[in-house]
């Protein structure tokens, strides 16, 4: 049995559950999971990325993947802050215009542009940009980028960020942050599918 | 940010390289934070890592994350399969470099090259068996956006033999990819 971690709390597993054993037997994985999450929104350094940037991207990101514990839970965390409450509701706007289908995008032309799936390209709107400031407007249109599209990613898009402010450490620590939410939303998800298809199995008996 | 050289236009299994389009680390600016942070100090020699370097802490918790889902094999899912939940995530969101290294992983593992190969050629919908086509399909329903991955992929997973370790094997396989795919497609470009 080991201490709730923010998987667990996300995903309801409660210590000592068939989920929590299954998730003992990679400790290392389990235990740096956390560690990526404390990383991202507890840092050693916010220099380059302030902590309310990290909870607005955090928020829209997970939003856009559906309302969920998780979406909720970066939701609160954003609004606990002092620079990113005021922003909750226009993130909320943004989400829902943002909101689509995916993955799609283009491959390089060759054999593959058979393949090639159209799609929304997200930008803010140009009422919420003045709240939303420069360095976010850049970091949300490229979030979507990522959560939808992560093909189409041109050098053109890393242009893009540093002329919006952001160094070239910062867009590291911005891609980390939004590819991780990727994985840490499915390995919420995922469990959390397999423990209901489990009770329901066992309701079934 | 170096000129691109020679993009693949396919998915492969040959080795490609990668190209950064912004500026990693040199490796003369390494501290032993860094080194900390790239976990092997021999990934001192990539472009990739000493891009991803610039968050030290990030970089060595996510490798610590990769190393346990992919190569803790005392129990739960056979190597081979954890790679083919990669390369068939790979495949679905377009990261032709993170495809052609797990697919050359699901390859030398099962020794199961021309399925493997199948599924670059086909695409995630080539019939590779049951219980790879589970595993698959699994990947590919945790990769869309909104998630898709339900009972019915979980139902699969059992029919085809696996056990409520080795679904969560697939479940952190191909989770993970989503993370590594993000970022080998937004921060560079391979080159063959």
């Amino acid at each position: 049995m080991s201490t709730r971690d923010i998987i667990d709390t996300l995903a309801g597993i409660e210590p000592g559950s068939a989920p929590d054993a299954i998730r003992a037997r990679r400790l290392q994985a389990r235990e740096n999971a956390q560690k990526s999450y404390l990383a991202l929104f507890e840092p050693v350094d916010a220099n380059e990325f302030a902590l309310a940037e990290r909870f607005a991207i955090a928020t829209f990101v997970t939003g856009l993947h559906g309302e969920s514990p998780v979406a909720s839970f970066y939701r609160e965390k954003l609004a606990a802050t002092t620079d990113g409450a005021a922003l909750v509701e226009a993130i909320q706007v943004e989400i829902q215009r943002g909101r689509t289908s995916g993955p799609y995008g283009a491959f390089p032309a060759g054999p593959l542009s058979i393949e090639n799936k159209a799609g929304l390209i997200y930008r803010v709107s140009a009422e919420r940009k003045p709240e939303l400031g420069a360095r976010l407007v850049a970091a949300f249109e490229h979030a979507h980028l990522l959560v939808f599209r992560p093909r189409d990613a041109a050098s053109a898009d890393m242009k893009a960020l540093l002329a919006a402010g952001w160094s070239t450490t910062g867009i590291v620590t911005l891609s980390q942050l939004i590819a991780f939410l990727s994985f840490q939303l499915r390995v919420v998800s995922g469990l959390r599918t397999l423990a209901a298809a489990n009770a329901q199995k066992e309701a079934a008996r | 940010m170096s000129a691109p050289v020679n993009p693949p236009v396919a998915f492969t299994q040959d080795e490609l390289g990668w190209v950064s389009w912004i500026d990693p680390l040199p490796e003369a600016e390494l501290t032993e934070r860094h080194f900390a942070g790239f976990v092997d100090r021999a990934r001192a020699k990539s472009e990739y890592f000493r891009l991803l370097v610039r968050d030290p802490e990030v970089l060595e918790a996510r490798t610590k994350t990769d190393k346990d889902i992919f190569y803790n094999v005392a129990d739960g899912l056979p190597r081979a399969e954890r790679e083919l939940a990669a390369a068939a995530t790979s495949r679905y969101n377009g990261c032709i470099y993170c495809a052609s290294v797990h697919a050359r992983f699901a390859s030398t593992y099962s020794k199961r090259r021309d399925d493997v190969q199948r599924l670059l050629d086909e695409g995630v919908g080539a019939d590779l068996g049951e219980r790879w086509s589970a595993i698959v399909k699994a990947s590919v329903a945790l990769a869309a956006t909104p998630i898709a991955f339900g009972p019915d992929n979980v139902e699969e997973l059992r029919q085809a033999g696996l056990d409520d370790a080795e679904i969560v094997d697939v479940i952190n396989g191909a989770s993970f990819f989503n993370w590594a795919n993000r970022l080998m497609l937004s921060l560079g470009e391979p080159s063959k």
